[in-house]
């Protein structure tokens, strides 16, 4: 297929000009031919989706059709999926066949849109490579050599080895943003509480939100219109008219004024990424757009602040893996501490029991206050610099991550090193803003560079225009990998 | 050395609300294990709690009725621990904002009333149930109770008695179930009791290092418990050892704490917000609505009952016990238009048949309108003391009305005085000795020539009427 945007494939569907089943075909051929080498999926299951396509052939048939029915997609292993393995990347759930439906995946369902399967992730989504997998590290497309991102690396691959059209993600310090970033693909991650949290696995409850990933800004906006909405499930979900993320799109740009945070063009930020991001900066202005100078100063904490708060949360959130329910339980122990301290030791893996300690510490007694409420009144002031910062801009552009992919276990022996991947994404997560990653350019060895926006809440319908135009002007989103065409 | 107690105490209620505090689960007691254990309940991966506005409204209502302050935001935090029966590995408490702060209960011990005030009370889930029973060598787990809703009312450490530490907990299951909040079952576990005790020399103005009794779940073994922990702590201090903070349990079999666990032991629950819940914001409306549909607290209706009914300190006391007892006896007092009559028969003849029976008010055979349809019978004179009782035998029966009952049964008290006056005329005539008696002076021989009149009727000649006639035919 020439044209794999979510409108042609629609378009195609609705003519009859493909079916469903296909559609879907195609796209689990294609799996089976590349899937070996990137390992982008953790479950694959060709007769559970090629039922779903029939259902959506049968829903375009009788002409009950909806802007992307029969379209597939790729889920995130984070999603509760009934009837499906659910693992999110973890010995702990790697015999966890969900019972219940995740409200995202309820509403792609609803679309009528099939899943193609779960793709792979960063354990419990803890990871910026796609390393910490239990079903091993995801390859990245560009270079199987390099990492695809993490932690919906998975998902960033699939879409960008055309494996899927379109893939659901999660992101809690960039793991939209930043593995769109290095997979050449768009990804988005929304205001906080603007997609349901419900049925997906919690790693930081205040942080984590779910969004579309897709070669293009346009596929995002047709994707958002699905996942988002008001949930009565979720209490942090936001209830508010529903909005058409694509009524935007075709905006001119004249008169946007693009915020250049000064603290996200310093020190640490690869030269080649900063001078893509320029010329995607000078492309914009081509556009009509205007550029202002803006900072934020307390960004440069978002680090230290995110690794306090996100760990705490983790800690509590993945207390319930105890092997007393459902999930891994080790097969031997002599007491009942013993069964919880072998079950979690057997059946976390290395990165989320360093960020389960660290996060017990930052709550234990006498330790609260410096940890927990210092990096709160942190989290407030970078959000404070956001809100000035809106004051002055339309939308903020900077780089997604600071370098390129790097390879396979080049970082994976320093966390702090593989942390720092996240600079510039963790501050919209902390501040609850919309923030997308963009394709703008290749470094020398051929891998892609992104670029990020972080809007004001409820802008994505502004960010996207924003994106489309760009889109439209460059074609760093269509690119494809080489060998895998 | 004379020694004073400290008491604080405590209480975990259950909410009466029909689902659970976070999910739509029933929480009806007593169904087959986890049969109402939903998603959320087993905190399967990716659920989320939602709260249920009804446990909100069983807090109002306890602050308003307790006059506390209600925090208008307040917070839900998540207590980290591991067990098996909680599905989480923390439970959804209040912490640092809890819905109710300050308050006040007034209790009474031998006449003597004294306030105590509270401290806070706070929403939180409740935890499953480990099994021990048959399961050989392991344990199982029933999910069902997990995230039912519950109060817990914390009070300061006012208590200085068993006594007074029984009163609070009563005059607070009172309240409770008054204010339909509870349904106060003891035996299920939806009052529950837990009481810091501590001792320390009279005069002496710091507190002593308290120990705390876990799971009271009857007045009896609250009072014994207290009562073996202060002995206990005692002796320890003048046997010259110290006590350590603790948690123990009480064994109803021997009638003793014994340790639980030690302060050493104690976990670091690592509090922090839970950030899956918004603040509990409450605001004036919400707040004035719940208070429009408060009942009449026991305060006020026992002011109420003495001001309206004209019965005493202690009896109003007494039918305010509980909303149903209170309810009753006024709706029998409205029948019959007698107060004091009322009180005496519901807390006498009433309360001594219920009690035989082991029934509680509610389940009472006889209804407040037949009640109070009997006393307005013995108001009108239709029915001697004597002739009610037997009716009310009727009635407890089941007999039917009490028109009915005295028709069917002959008991209606004799009314035409011609009739009386024959049975006295014979009585006088069989009884010279007794006349002669009275006529020389002795008051005695006329309380004999009554009961003769009486016993001559077969009990149905009214007494006042019979004494009136007598006099007057004595005197003649």
């Amino acid at each position: 297929m020439s044209d794999t945007s979510l409108s042609a494939l629609a378009a195609q569907l609705a003519d009859k000009q493909i079916s469903s089943r296909e559609l879907a075909r195609i796209y689990l051929d294609r799996i089976a031919a590349l899937n070996p080498a990137i390992n982008a999926f953790i479950t694959v299951d060709p007769e559970k989706t090629l039922l779903e396509a029939a259902a959506a052939d049968a829903l375009i048939a009788a002409g009950k059709n909806g802007p992307l029915t029969g379209v597939p997609i790729a889920h995130k292993d984070i999603f509760c999926t009934d009837g499906w393995l659910t693992t999110c990347g973890s010995k702990m759930l790697s015999n966890f066949v969900a019972p219940y439906d995740a409200h995202v995946i309820q509403r792609f369902k609803a679309a009528g849109m099939p899943s193609l399967g779960k793709t792979n992730m960063d354990e419990f989504a803890m990871g910026s490579s796609n390393e910490t997998s239990y079903f091993g590290a995801v390859k990245n497309p560009w270079n199987p050599a390099y990492v695809p991102g993490g932690s919906s690396g998975g998902a960033a691959a699939c879409v960008a080895a055309r494996m899927a059209p379109a893939a659901t993600g999660t992101d809690t310090g960039g793991s939209i943003r930043q593995p769109a970033a290095l997979t050449g693909i768009t990804g988005l991650k929304p205001t906080y509480g603007l997609v349901s949290r419900y049925g997906m696995i919690a790693f930081a409850s205040s942080l984590d939100q779910a969004g579309p990933m897709a070669p293009s800004a346009e596929d995002c906006a047709l994707l958002l219109n699905v996942m988002t909405g008001f949930d009565p499930n979720d209490s942090t979900s936001l209830e508010r008219a529903k909005e058409d993320y694509t009524r935007d799109l075709e905006k001119p740009l004249s008169g946007l004024r693009v915020g250049l945070p000064r603290e996200f063009f310093a020190e640490g930020l690869n030269s080649e990424v900063a001078a893509a991001v320029e010329a995607a900066v000078n492309e914009l202005k081509t556009l009509g757009a205007t550029t202002v100078d803006i900072s934020l100063a307390n960004s440069r904490l978002a680090i230290p602040v995110y690794y306090v708060l996100a760990p705490a949360e983790a800690s509590s959130n993945l207390s319930r893996f105890d092997g007393v329910r459902y999930g891994y339980r080790a097969p031997d122990y002599a007491s009942l501490d013993d069964m919880y301290s072998k079950t979690r030791a057997q059946g976390f893996g290395d990165e989320v029991k360093r960020r389960i300690l660290i996060g017990t510490y930052v709550l234990s007694h006498g330790y609260y206050d410096a940890y927990y409420l210092q990096a709160q009144k942190i989290r407030r002031l970078i959000a404070d610099d956001f809100a000035e910062a809106f004051k002055a801009c339309d939308v903020i552009l900077g780089p997604t991550a600071p370098g390129t992919a790097f390879r396979l276990g080049e970082k994976s022996g320093d966390p702090v090193e593989m942390y720092l991947n996240d600079l510039y994404t963790i501050p919209a997560n902390l501040a609850g803003l919309p923030g997308m990653s963009l394709p703008c350019g290749f470094d020398s060895q051929g891998l892609p560079i992104g670029l990020q926006l972080v809007g004001n809440y409820f802008s994505e319908a502004k960010m996207l225009n924003v994106a489309h135009q760009y889109q439209r002007a460059t074609d760093w989103h269509s690119r494809q990998p080489e060998g895998l065409k | 050395m004379k020694w004073e107690t400290v008491i604080g105490l405590e209480v975990h209620t259950q909410l009466a609300t029909k689902s659970k505090i976070f999910s739509g689960s029933s929480t009806a007691f007593g169904a087959a294990p986890n049969t109402q254990a939903s998603a959320v309940d087993i905190a399967l991966p990716g659920v989320l709690p939602v709260l249920n506005k009804g446990a909100v409204e069983c807090a109002i209502r306890f602050g308003l009725a307790i006059g506390a302050t209600l925090n208008r935001v307040n917070v839900f935090d998540r207590k980290n621990y591991f067990y098996p029966d909680l599905p989480k590995g923390y439970q959804i408490s209040q912490l640092a904002k809890p819905i109710v702060e300050g308050g006040a209960l007034t209790i009474a011990v031998d006449g003597e009333e004294k306030t105590i005030h509270l401290t806070r009370a706070h929403m939180e889930e409740d935890a499953g149930k480990s099994l021990h029973e048959d399961f050989h060598g392991m344990t199982g787990i029933d999910l069902n109770r997990a995230g039912t809703p519950l109060l817990e009312i914390v009070s300061e450490p006012e208590m200085r008695s068993s006594a007074e530490a029984v009163a609070y907990a009563r005059a607070l299951h009172t309240l409770v179930t008054w204010i339909g909040i509870c349904d106060g079952n003891m035996q299920e576990g939806s009052f529950r009791v837990d009481a810091n005790v501590s001792v320390r020399p009279v005069g002496q103005a710091e507190f002593g290092t308290r120990r705390e009794i876990k799971n009271l779940n009857s007045f009896k073994f609250l009072q014994q418990a207290i009562d073996y922990e202060v002995r206990w702590q005692i002796e320890t201090l003048e046997d010259g050892g110290r006590i350590e903070q603790a948690t123990v349990l009480f064994d109803p079999d021997t009638g003793e704490t014994r340790m639980m666990r030690s302060k050493e032991d104690a976990h670091d629950y690592r509090y922090f917000p839970d950030p899956d819940l918004l603040p509990v914001k409450l605001d004036d409306a919400w707040i004035e609505s719940v208070r429009a549909v408060l009942p009449e607290l026991p305060a006020a209706m026992q002011a109420h009952f003495q001001r309206d009914y004209g019965v005493s300190a202690y009896d109003a006391a007494v039918l305010t016990g509980s909303r149903a007892l209170a309810d009753y006896f006024e709706a029998v007092a409205k029948t019959c238009g007698q107060g004091k009559l009322a009180a005496n028969w519901v807390m006498g003849e009433l309360a001594a048949a219920l009690n035989k029976a082991e029934l509680d008010i509610g389940q009472s055979p006889v209804s407040a309108a037949r009640l109070g349809a009997l006393i307005a019978r013995i108001q009108d004179g239709t029915l001697s003391g004597k002739l009610a009782r037997q009716v009310f035998e009727g009635l407890w029966e089941g007999a039917g009305e009490v028109d009915a009952i005295i028709e069917a049964r002959g008991l209606k008290q004799m009314s035409d005085s011609g009739e009386l006056e024959k049975i006295i005329d014979e009585v006088l005539a069989a009884n010279q000795k007794s006349v002669e008696e009275f006529r020389s002076g002795k008051d005695k021989a006329f309380n004999a020539l009554i009961g003769q009149v009486m016993k001559a009727s077969r009990g149905k000649a009214n007494p006042a009427q019979v004494n009136t006639l007598l006099k007057a035919k004595l005197q003649n």
